[in-house]
């Protein structure tokens, strides 16, 4: 059993009316690449902002490698690696003026610490004289991890690093992480997007404020116990609207070429055939099949 | 102190490659040096007259000979009679036209009241008061000269208007009052404009929220933006000193050190107010509505630069006592025009001084080592 490197305890807080985070309590394990998962404004930011030190629970208590986020701050900003999920870097300075500046204010140099990020840097190298403001978004993020990792951190948390860019440099990020983790490093990271959950150790689903499931993803998969089928049709908008009429089906959501039907028992797929003719009038293609890490997380949001 | 410098050479970074600050920084003192010192500028030079003067005797003769050498004016015409006056100031070259009575010589020989009659033309107001002022001067040193103690009559017509309350605008006196009065509104405006926008800057970006996660001391956050600020507000305000010498003769009596010692305290209050302003704003608009609005137009107006506190209602003479510009001014036209020591202008920097640290321990009060 790996040692507990970020303990959560009851952590509150509240905007005016708004809370923002319900009392949440969360263990991160030393070495672990651990998920947040949740739609927009379930208090994912807010939870890292926390940790990071930027601003202050209303009650509870958060602690990193045994240092207090309220009360050790001066410490943690030493030893965490932050990158926020808007850009967050100066748009008019060059990648390598930007990575300089970075170095400079964590009190370190690039040089000393460049094995750490050179996989990462190497990537924008070739363009070190542009500023950062001109780069796409995947190049964004990559000189922004850099700079997050600058100081060799031994807390990398990173907000919604995969909003916002394309799918090869999403893949890129998370072999990034892979490997980041390979060195050591703890790493916190949310996103929007479920089926990034996979690529973790672990995950929390939080909605609304509140942990409603943490996880390995590939136990979260094997505890959904509901009957799950794919459908498919001609025209699978017709189907899906049919499919949500009828009462037999508890959910039913499009993932690519399929619809994702959950049913409130367990049927034959010739019986579900015959029902969804004779109810919605459409001929579908119906075979069952085992939850991905969505199908788990769309029952959970349902709940 | 490599954090510093780094934060420092960042800061010119940012200054260099936003046009906008650039052209504002650098565009900004000299546009207001020559509007402020040319457009309202009321020095004369070679003003296009006409005379009426029927009878062409000597003395008449060496009057006009001393108003031509004056270099303020330039006799472009002698008209017939005062008939044509209407005429001639609707054609607009003529600003003024002198009637010499033609008993004129006479009255002077015999020590009477000589007459003498100035009429400008009064659809600027300014020109006019400054022009009869000078052919007022003019006439009375002849009389004065030649012919002992004699009064020379000088009466307006009724239906010219002259604006009698323009002549206490000190906007009439001197475009040496308006340098100090420039240097003080560039140097807040530079100060505390451009720093509260800077910071805001930061936090709109989210630049700040790294800055904050990073070890860096607030303090020394605060100083690697102000820094390179007082440097460049410094810069700008002895160019545009130097721009007052050269251009319009500016004198600069007073010590040179005191100059630059006084400037560096009213840049520090004037950046502590720019920091206060950011502590308070989210986002640059914000931070530069509240110092066009809640500084620009109280400075240029309370401060004195324009407008006269003496002639203000008392409730807004007691506000400007809270303007540091207006300190500031007092201080600078004593030292630039007066000559005056330190021993002269103590009370107003020790009050200057004051609000510098009201207002610097509010911004660094205000300052937050959090988000929130």
């Amino acid at each position: 059993m790996q040692k507990t490197f970020v303990r959560i305890e009851n952590l509150t807080k509240r905007y005016g009316e708004v809370e923002a985070l319900r009392d949440i309590s969360l263990d991160i394990k030393q070495g672990e690449l651990f998920g947040i998962i949740g739609p927009d404004g379930a208090g994912k930011t807010t939870l890292m902002r926390i940790l990071v030190t930027l601003i202050l629970p209303d009650s509870g208590e958060a602690a990193i490698n045994g240092r207090e986020v309220v009360k050790d701050w001066k410490y943690l900003r030493k030893h965490i690696g932050y990158m926020p999920g808007t850009f967050s870097l100066y748009e008019d300075l060059t990648i390598e003026e930007n990575l300089h500046f970075f170095a400079t204010i964590f009190g370190t140099t690039k040089e000393e610490n460049y094995d750490l990020i050179k996989e990462i840097y190497e990537h924008i190298e070739p363009f070190k004289d542009r500023k950062a403001g001109q780069l796409s978004g995947g190049m964004k993020q990559k000189l922004a991890l850099s700079c997050a990792l600058i100081h060799r951190p031994d807390f990398l948390v990173l907000d919604e690093p995969t909003t916002g860019i394309d799918a090869v440099s999403r893949v890129e990020l998370w072999e990034m992480l892979g490997k980041l983790k390979d060195e050591g490093l703890t790493i916190l990271v949310s996103t929007p997007y479920m089926d990034e959950a996979e690529l973790c150790d672990r995950v929390a689903f939080l909605q609304d404020g509140v942990i409603t499931e943490v996880n390995a993803p590939d136990t979260i998969k094997k505890e959904f116990d509901q009957p799950l089928y794919a459908m498919n049709s001609k025209d699978n908008y017709e189907l899906l609207m049919g499919l949500r009429k009828m009462d037999m089906v508890r959910s039913a959501f499009l993932f690519g070429e399929n619809i994702h039907v959950v049913t409130n028992h367990s049927y034959g797929e010739e019986e579900l055939q015959k029902a969804v003719l004779e109810e919605a009038g459409i001929r579908a293609n119906i075979r069952p099949i085992h939850a991905g890490i969505e199908d788990c997380f769309m029952s959970r949001m349902m709940d | 102190m490599k954090v510093l410098l780094s934060l420092i050479k960042k800061e010119f970074y940012h200054i260099i490659r936003d046009k906008r600050s650039l052209l504002i920084l650098v565009g900004m003192p000299i546009v207001q040096v020559v509007l402020f010192g040319f457009a309202i500028s009321n020095e004369i030079h070679e003003a296009p007259i006409a005379v009426v003067a029927p009878n062409k005797s000597q003395k008449v003769l060496r009057l006009l000979e001393r108003i031509e050498v004056s270099s303020y004016f330039h006799i472009v015409r002698f008209l017939e009679s005062g008939g044509q006056l209407d005429e001639v100031f609707k054609e607009g070259e003529i600003k003024l036209v002198l009637l010499i009575d033609k008993d004129f010589s006479r009255d002077l020989g015999q020590r009477k009241t000589a007459k003498l009659q100035v009429i400008a033309d009064a659809t600027d107001p300014n020109t006019a008061t400054t022009l009869t002022g000078y052919i007022e001067a003019i006439t009375n040193r002849f009389a004065r000269e030649g012919f002992s103690p004699l009064p020379v009559g000088k009466q307006m017509p009724p239906l010219i208007d002259i604006n009698v309350k323009m002549q206490y605008n000190p906007s009439l006196r001197s475009v040496f009052l308006f340098v100090p009065g420039i240097i003080t509104v560039i140097l807040l405006l530079i100060s505390a404009m451009m720093i509260s926008i800077t910071l805001a800057r930061e936090k709109e970006k989210g630049n700040m929220e790294i800055l904050l996660v990073s070890p860096l001391n607030p303090v020394v956050i605060v100083l690697g933006k102000v820094l390179p600020y007082v440097i460049l507000a410094l810069v700008n305000g002895w160019s545009i000193l130097l721009l007052g010498v050269w251009l319009f003769g500016v004198p600069i009596r007073g010590d040179l050190v005191l100059i630059f010692g006084e400037m560096l305290l009213f840049v520090l209050t004037a950046l502590s107010l720019g920091l206060f302003i950011s502590t308070k704003v989210q986002t640059q608009q914000a931070a530069l509505m509240i110092s066009l609005i809640g500084l620009m137009l109280p400075t240029i107006i309370l401060s004195g630069f324009i407008f006269p506190i003496e002639s203000m209602p008392l409730p807004l003479q007691f506000i400007s006592h809270l303007i540091p510009a207006k300190w500031f001014l007092i201080i600078l036209r004593a030292i630039m025009l007066k000559g005056a020591t330190l021993h002269y202008v103590v009370k107003e920097t020790i009050i200057l001084g004051i609000i510098c640290l009201v207002l610097l321990g509010l911004a660094v009060k205000n300052f937050k080592t959090r988000l929130e």
